[in-house]
């Protein structure tokens, strides 16, 4: 018999029970809540007569629509200016605090975007099931775990259940061979599998990433690819658990510890050693890519998949034949206010958003506060802003001096939360504004009606910001 | 739950590959914390001149005349036809509840994105996808013959085309899990709370084992 992958144990471990038909309860361990997307689920219990079914595993957070200006903050809710938003954070309160659920509030140095504080407190562990009302729980799989987004409904049954119905997905491979280049990251890396394998090649399948080139990242570049497996159609993306896995849950706050009476971190880091697939594991489908050929990486179009080497031209659809792609092609560059063959390192930008639970990390904040130290902001950029990912990366930055590079650069330094990831406050595009971001998605209207977005890595939207165009950072000395 | 066994509507076709959720329904209406009331916003931005805020009365917003859902033909439509990865992006359940909410009971379309897809079961939405031929084909029908319709046969698991000389039916495949669900208007919570004790002694089981995801 074959070995198991890293998804097959996962899942293997967490059946509670399986129909014939190969419907099974999976046992959710961590359930991520936001404002978004739990208020209809609460809801949905309190008229079912229903209660939790494990309130402890559960940790919230309000990050989607939280204002991230200094002013409008350090007051509890009540700065949030838009009436509706500010009753979606008010509600999770107040459901948190009927439920009994831990929640960090606005003000609490620890709140941050949900993908970012789950690993940031330990509350993602290796081997857990977690789940969160949000398609970019797909990040906490870069622990060796299975994370994936669900709806509503199914946030209302795992409150409910502590399970999920489910069928098990298919495996996928993708394996990275090799050392990426000088300044390369894994933004780069992961734009580059979706150029690959399309927006919906992951469709279906449980993406394990792999390689020489991943295996290197760090937890936090580990994030940045696993956050972008559903950019690639798939559900949940991960990485099996080596020691630099173990080296970053040790110590934190929801980790578990050595005590006199136990000693349960030996045990847990005992049984994370067999986190990964087995040698003779199959896959259904297999992926390669050579990192040494991955170039910094700007999409150009309305879709993660389009997306080339800030070296490259835009795409001209009067060379495709395919009808189809033709159009979609000519429909993306028409958005976007680009033309045809046009060099993607001559496109001008109007503003730079460096954040987003794909990249808001510390290192993230390093990396572009890299390139801009000593520099200042190109005059035609409107407005550039860096919004890290929660509270205690704000706080890490600045005792680093990190802020006033950005600020004597020109950049505002924000207060943590989602911004114009999802441009939800005012934290937006105009239209046709052009942005340089390093979120997750680039589709029409995401930063805010009208406005065009580059997905890029936290050095290359830095580097935009300081040029007012898109430069090889690999140029930059 | 509404209960879905036979449905027959009128077709409204949407002729764009990768509908992501932010075009279902953008994100300034997920502020509300209600699970109604998205219909009038569904594909807002294609639907609308300019871009609406919640709160607002919709039918006075000047609208997109050639936009397929501002089209009288369409009107009263039930059953959306659709491209390859509807429902891409994000996890929004409001996506659904927006179709659902102004009408739409069936989606046909060659692939679907997974959450999107889960998440109409749960609503009594039903997703179905035929070979890219066959959606190719009922598009053509669509444009052609106005007030198109189709039945939709859930318990025989048929899209059936009906007119004066002939029927085709064209078989599709769902989940017997979740055509049951469907079927019967079933809370799936309800279902799986009748497993509780298997829950309980799943979780016994795991706090000796791995008792670190219990703390
Ligand atoms: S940062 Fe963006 S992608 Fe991430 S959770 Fe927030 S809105 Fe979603």
């Amino acid at each position: 018999m074959a070995g198991k992958t890293l998804y097959d144990k996962i899942w293997d471990a967490h059946v509670v029970r399986e129909e014939d038909d190969g419907t099974a309860l999976l046992y959710i361990d961590r359930h991520l809540v936001h404002e978004v997307t739990s208020p209809q689920a609460f809801e949905g219990l309190r008229m079912a007569n229903r209660g939790l079914w494990r309130s402890d595993s559960i940790v919230a957070v309000p990050d989607h629509n939280v204002p991230t200006t200094t002013a409008n903050r350090g007051n509890g809710t009540a700065g949030i200016t838009d009436p509706i938003a500010k009753l979606q954070i008010d509600t999770l309160d107040k459901n948190c605090a009927e439920f009994k659920i831990n929640e960090f509030h606005m003000d609490d140095i620890r709140q941050g975007i949900v993908h970012v504080i789950g690993p940031e407190q330990g509350a993602t562990l290796p081997g857990m099931t977690v789940v969160c009302g949000d398609s970019h729980t797909s990040t906490h799989g870069a622990f060796g775990a299975l994370a994936h987004g669900i709806g509503t409904s199914e946030v209302e049954h795992v409150m409910a259940t502590q399970c999920l119905i489910q069928k098990k997905m298919k495996n996928m491979l993708i394996s990275v061979d090799g050392k990426v280049g000088e300044g390369v990251t894994a933004k780069d890396i992961v734009l580059a599998i979706i150029g690959e394998i399309g927006t919906a090649g992951g469709t279906g399948f449980a993406i394990e990433f792999a390689g020489e080139a991943i295996e290197d990242l760090s937890m936090e570049g580990r994030m940045t690819v696993c956050n972008m497996a559903i950019e690639a159609g798939a559900r949940a993306g991960m990485i099996a658990v080596d020691q630099t896995t173990i080296d970053y849950v040790k110590g934190r706050p929801y980790a578990p510890v050595n005590t006199d009476k136990d000693n349960t971190w030996d045990k847990a880091v005992e049984a994370w050693q067999d986190l990964h697939s087995d040698d003779d594991a199959e896959f259904d489908e297999i992926v390669r890519l050579y990192a040494g050929s991955i170039e910094p990486q700007v999409t150009w179009g309305t879709s993660p998949e389009m997306v080339l080497s800030v070296n490259a031209n835009v795409p001209d659809p009067a060379s495709e034949t395919d009808a189809v792609k033709s159009k979609g092609i000519s429909d993306a560059l028409a958005y976007m206010g680009l033309t045809a063959g046009q060099a993607i390192n001559q496109i001008h930008i109007d503003k730079v958003f460096i954040g987003s639970c794909t990249n808001s990390r510390i290192e993230d904040m390093r990396e572009a506060a890299a390139i801009v130290k000593g520099k200042k902001v190109a005059d035609n950029v409107k407005l550039a802003m860096v919004v890290p990912g929660s509270g205690l990366v704000k706080k890490q930055a600045e005792d680093e001096g990190l802020d006033k590079v950005f600020i004597e650069a020109g950049f505002e330094w924000r207060e943590p939360g989602c911004s114009m990831c999802l441009a939800m406050n005012a934290d937006r595009l105009e239209p046709q504004e052009r942005c340089a971001s390093t979120s997750n998605r680039n589709f029409e209207g995401r930063q805010g009606q009208g406005g065009r977005t580059h997905l890029v890595s936290p050095a290359m939207a830095a580097a935009a910001g300081v040029a007012g165009h898109f430069v090889d950072i690999r140029e930059i000395k | 739950m509404e209960k879905f066994t036979k449905h027959q509507g009128i077709v409204i076709p949407l002729d764009r590959s990768n509908v992501d959720t932010d075009a279902i329904i953008p994100k300034q209406y997920l502020k509300s914390i209600k699970r109604s009331g998205f219909g009038p916003t569904l594909f807002d931005d294609w639907r609308y001149l300019k871009a609406g805020e919640p709160g607002m009365d919709h039918s006075k917003r000047e609208i997109h005349t050639d936009f397929v859902l501002n089209q009288p033909r369409y009107q009263g439509g039930s059953i959306l036809l659709a491209r390859e990865n509807f429902g891409c992006g994000s996890s929004r359940e409001h996506a659904v509840w927006a179709l659902e909410d102004y009408g739409i009971r069936a989606i046909i379309a060659p692939s679907f994105a997974d959450i999107f897809y889960n998440n109409c079961f749960k609503n009594g939405i039903l997703p179905i996808v035929l070979v890219e031929e066959k959606v190719d084909a009922l598009f053509t029908e669509t444009n052609l013959k106005e007030g198109y319709r189709l039945t939709i046969d859930l318990e025989h698991q048929f899209v059936i085309e009906e007119d004066e000389l002939l029927t085709e039916k064209t078989p599709f495949e769902v989940d017997e899990f979740r055509k049951y669900c469907l079927l019967n208007g079933l809370d799936d919570i309800g279902l799986t709370l009748q497993y509780s004790d298997d829950v309980r002694a799943y979780e016994e089981k795991r706090k000796q084992q791995t008792p670190w995801l219990f703390a």
